[in-house]
């Protein structure tokens, strides 16, 4: 999203949203051990590879914008476990942890980040456009909203292949706001169309809270004059999560239309890279992290209640960790794209 | 005084119809709003009403006569106290009732049109000529099977013959389905191929562009329309963000086969926001191609090959055109290439470029030139992007001189390109600066006369081919 940050002087005092679907923290988790501990893998898969990213572009091998998803990781890997194979996903520019998610390889999404030739495009995409239709990823796009009537799109297009196929479509709280969404949720709901609206509702669009853009800050409630059930979930909670989007993949599956998920959760990061974060204060984020972070919430739970060990985490951590330095290696020694790639890929050769 | 009553215009581009039916008879009583009768025009039925209060003196226009032109009396209204009489040696009007075995008359436009086309190609005394000529060659073989159709059918025959050869195409907007297509342009689609294939969407382009994009993306090859060109400005993130870049930012792997289509540029009477050529615009976007055809012959192969193209092609059709006839190959596989000019003219004094309507304008005034003895070549551009620079290079160094007519406006027009294009390939075989006949830059004009200022016209090109062979 090519927007220059904007410096405010007002502080955003507003307390982290209450989780509107049930914590699962308390009781004993309905989960396997070696189904969380995969979960726990992939989310932390996304919180090194990103915290990677951040350092790299420090170092100047990343250019650009940047969009981390430190803090939101529960979302996408929540539902990406309750989807099949053929199920499509679309997102905005905040899409490193959505690509990982789907099953693309760190290495070509990091060398992507470096504009080399071993990324996913080649190296002429760049943080918010990657793609994959190998893994059914779909991008990656840099108009804000643009992909929610892109994602209806696809749905429409497994409808009318006669597919049992969904589509997913990803957007932001600053998303929301966007007409374009509405003109998608309408002809959703009119044409019951087999696509669940993702919310990610990480409270801040660029540094405006959900309090100071919307009138209806339930973003849930957004679909409601097209009959568009929506649930409020709690995004910081991947249990809760993956929970809710299995619901959300039964309703859409069995022909009933279009559903939407809003996800409350928080990126701990600025909006890029270039973020003074002036609109929100220190202890807001310090707090969330302590109390609430996705991660550190299923690493207990593992410990406490599945009876993991310190053992088995470490070796996740050491392997993740392994992936990534991989993945930054490659993308640093991965030649940049041939002059001659400037010319290729703008059409189809007929 | 008796009053006449006129054959009513019922849209803005209309330019005659068919008395399909009297609803009443002479000596029946009439008052505002009551049928009198019924008018078809290739696009759609409408009932006139009366407007004044009287008695049917006389029908001038039998039932079911055709090529009715507008503001020719159709009836006479006898108003209160006169009777029958009051016909006697009473002029309808300067019009004229028009006869019904005068029909022909009104088909006087579209063959003269065509005509040119028909031309032998002399190339006898033509140097430059000899390398490739392709461009001068028919587009049909000879013998080939045609049909002589609006161009409006041609362009649901490319429809429905794609339809038909590719389960995945399908065609979506506004209007498309049970209206049978606001300019009637997908008329019958719907009963052919069902609700399934044929889509009427609400007036949301924003919304269903992305969507038509994003089923692309996902696999089917969907035609867009849009009901004006005007209106899909609402939908131009999706034409150039989503459709015309992904493939580049994804490295190759996101392909957009997709059309979007609709009429474009100026139509008749409508203002500035419904009279206004894009071609310009979207000529300029690399990852898109543009097509803007004249005849029927060429918009149904070239729709044609938009539909089978595996990029996003923009489809820009001409409203005033829809109507107006010409022979069309029957052959479902003729399918004429995209990027490719068309010499539709062969002449040695001047070269006059156009697109879409106004290779209309520039063979008027080719006629024109040649009562004062200039040859001038015409070239239908066809597709805007890509620009096939060769054919007018190649007639350019034949003549020496170019103009270039277009609709849009001047500033960084197809005409600018053109010249920017001669100026850097054919310079050295430039006798005069090329020369720019566009739309005025202005926003269209509402009043009849300001319109007609605001476009460019046959006089305007011979004025400038005039100009640039230095005659008079």
């Amino acid at each position: 999203m090519a927007r220059t940050p904007q410096t405010r002087t007002t502080r955003s005092r507003k307390t982290p949203a209450k989780s509107a679907a049930k914590s699962t923290a308390s009781k004993q988790p309905d989960v396997s051990k070696e189904d969380l501990l995969e979960l726990y893998r992939e989310m932390l898969l996304i919180r090194r590879f990103e915290e990677k990213a951040g350092q790299m572009y420090g170092m100047g091998l990343i250019g650009g914008f940047c969009h981390l998803y430190i803090g939101q990781e529960a979302v996408v890997v929540g539902i990406q476990a309750a989807l099949t194979g053929n199920d499509k996903v679309i997102t905005s520019y905040r899409d490193h942890g959505h690509m990982l998610a789907c099953g693309m390889e760190s290495n070509g999404v990091m060398a992507e980040l470096t504009g080399r030739a071993g990324g996913y495009s080649k190296g002429k995409g760049g943080s918010m456009h990657m793609f994959s239709r190998q893994k059914n990823f779909y991008g990656g796009h840099g108009i804000v909203g643009a992909q929610v009537p892109l994602g209806t799109g696809l749905a429409f297009a497994e409808k009318y292949k006669g597919s049992d196929a969904l589509s997913v479509a990803y957007f932001g709280d600053g998303s929301a706001n966007q007409g374009q969404v509405y003109e998608a949720f309408n002809m959703a709901a009119l044409w019951k169309l087999p696509v669940i609206y993702v919310i990610e509702n990480n409270q801040y669009a660029m540094g405006t809270s959900v309090a100071r853009s919307s009138a209806q800050p339930e973003l849930a409630k957004r679909g409601e004059s097209f009959g568009i059930p929506g649930v409020q979930v709690d995004g910081m909670d991947v249990l809760a999560v993956k929970a809710a989007a299995a619901e959300a993949v039964a309703y859409v599956r069995s022909g009933k239309g279009p559903m939407i998920l809003e996800m409350k959760t928080y990126r701990y990061r600025g909006h890029s890279m270039s973020d003074p974060a002036k609109y929100r204060s220190k202890e807001e984020v310090n707090k969330m992290r302590a109390e609430r972070d996705p991660i550190e919430r299923v690493r207990q739970m593992l410990l406490e209640k599945l009876e993991a060990t310190e053992d088995e985490l470490k070796a996740i951590d050491k392997d993740v960790k392994a992936i990534v330095s991989d993945a930054a290696e490659f993308a640093q020694n991965s030649p940049e794209p041939e002059a001659s790639e400037l010319y290729t890929d703008v059409l189809v050769e007929v | 005084m008796p009053v006449p009553i006129l054959m009513p215009a019922l849209s803005p581009t209309m330019e005659e119809g068919t008395l399909a039916k009297w609803m009443v008879k002479p000596g029946d009583q009439v008052g505002p709003g009551d049928v009198l009768c019924e008018i078809e025009t290739d696009k759609a039925t409408m009932e006139v009403e009366a407007v004044d209060e009287g008695t049917i003196g006389k029908l001038i226009v039998d039932e079911g006569a055709e090529g009715v032109k507008v503001n020719a009396p159709i009836a006479v209204l006898l108003e209160e106290g006169e009777d029958e009489s009051a016909l006697d040696g009473f002029d309808a009007g300067s019009g004229g009732p028009a006869p019904k075995d005068d029909a022909p008359e009104a088909d006087e436009e579209p063959e003269k049109e065509a005509k040119p086309k028909a031309q032998p190609q002399a190339k006898d005394d033509e140097p430059a000529a000899e390398t490739d000529d392709s461009d001068a060659e028919p587009d049909l073989p000879e013998g080939a099977e045609t049909a002589n159709v609006t161009l409006r059918e041609a362009l649901r025959d490319a429809m429905l013959e794609e339809m038909e050869r590719d389960e995945v195409v399908f065609l979506m907007g506004e209007e498309v389905a049970e209206y049978q297509g606001a300019y009637k342009v997908s008329q019958g689609l719907l009963e052919k191929f069902g609700p399934r294939r044929v889509i009427d969407t609400p007036i949301t382009e924003h919304g269903f562009a992305g969507i038509g994009v994003g089923a692309a993306f996902g696999g089917l090859k969907p035609i867009v329309e849009f009901m004006t060109f005007n209106f899909a400005m609402q939908a131009i993130d999706h034409i150039i963000n989503s459709a015309a870049k992904t493939l580049y930012m994804s490295g190759g792997q996101m392909g957009c086969p997709i059309v979007f289509r609709g009429p474009n540029g100026a139509a008749a009477r409508v203002g500035a926001q419904h009279s206004q050529d894009y071609a310009p615009w979207y000529a300029s976007v690399p990852g898109l191609k543009v097509v803007a055809p004249y005849d029927a012959m060429s918009a149904k192969a070239l729709l044609k090959a938009a539909i089978r193209d595996p990029n996003p092609v923009i489809f820009l059709e001409n409203e005033v055109l829809y109507g107006r006839t010409w022979d069309v190959a029957t052959d479902p596989e003729f399918v004429l290439p995209i990027g490719k000019a068309k010499v539709v003219r062969p002449g040695k004094d001047v070269t006059l470029v156009g697109y879409s309507i106004t290779v209309g304008k520039a063979l008027e005034a080719a006629e024109k030139l040649a009562e004062e003895g200039i040859d001038a070549e015409v070239i239908d551009l066809r597709s805007l992007r890509p620009l096939d620079s060769a054919t007018i290079v190649r007639s350019v160094q034949k003549t020496n001189r170019c103009v270039t007519v277009e609709e849009a406006w001047p500033t960084c027009g197809i005409g600018a390109e053109l010249s920017a294009r001669i100026m850097e390939e054919a310079f050295d075989w430039l006798d005069a600066p090329v020369k720019r006949v566009s739309g005025v830059d202005v926003p269209m004009p509402y009043a009849a006369n300001l319109e007609k200022l605001a476009l460019p016209q046959s006089d305007h090109i011979v004025a400038a081919a005039k100009a640039v062979c230095y005659s008079e």
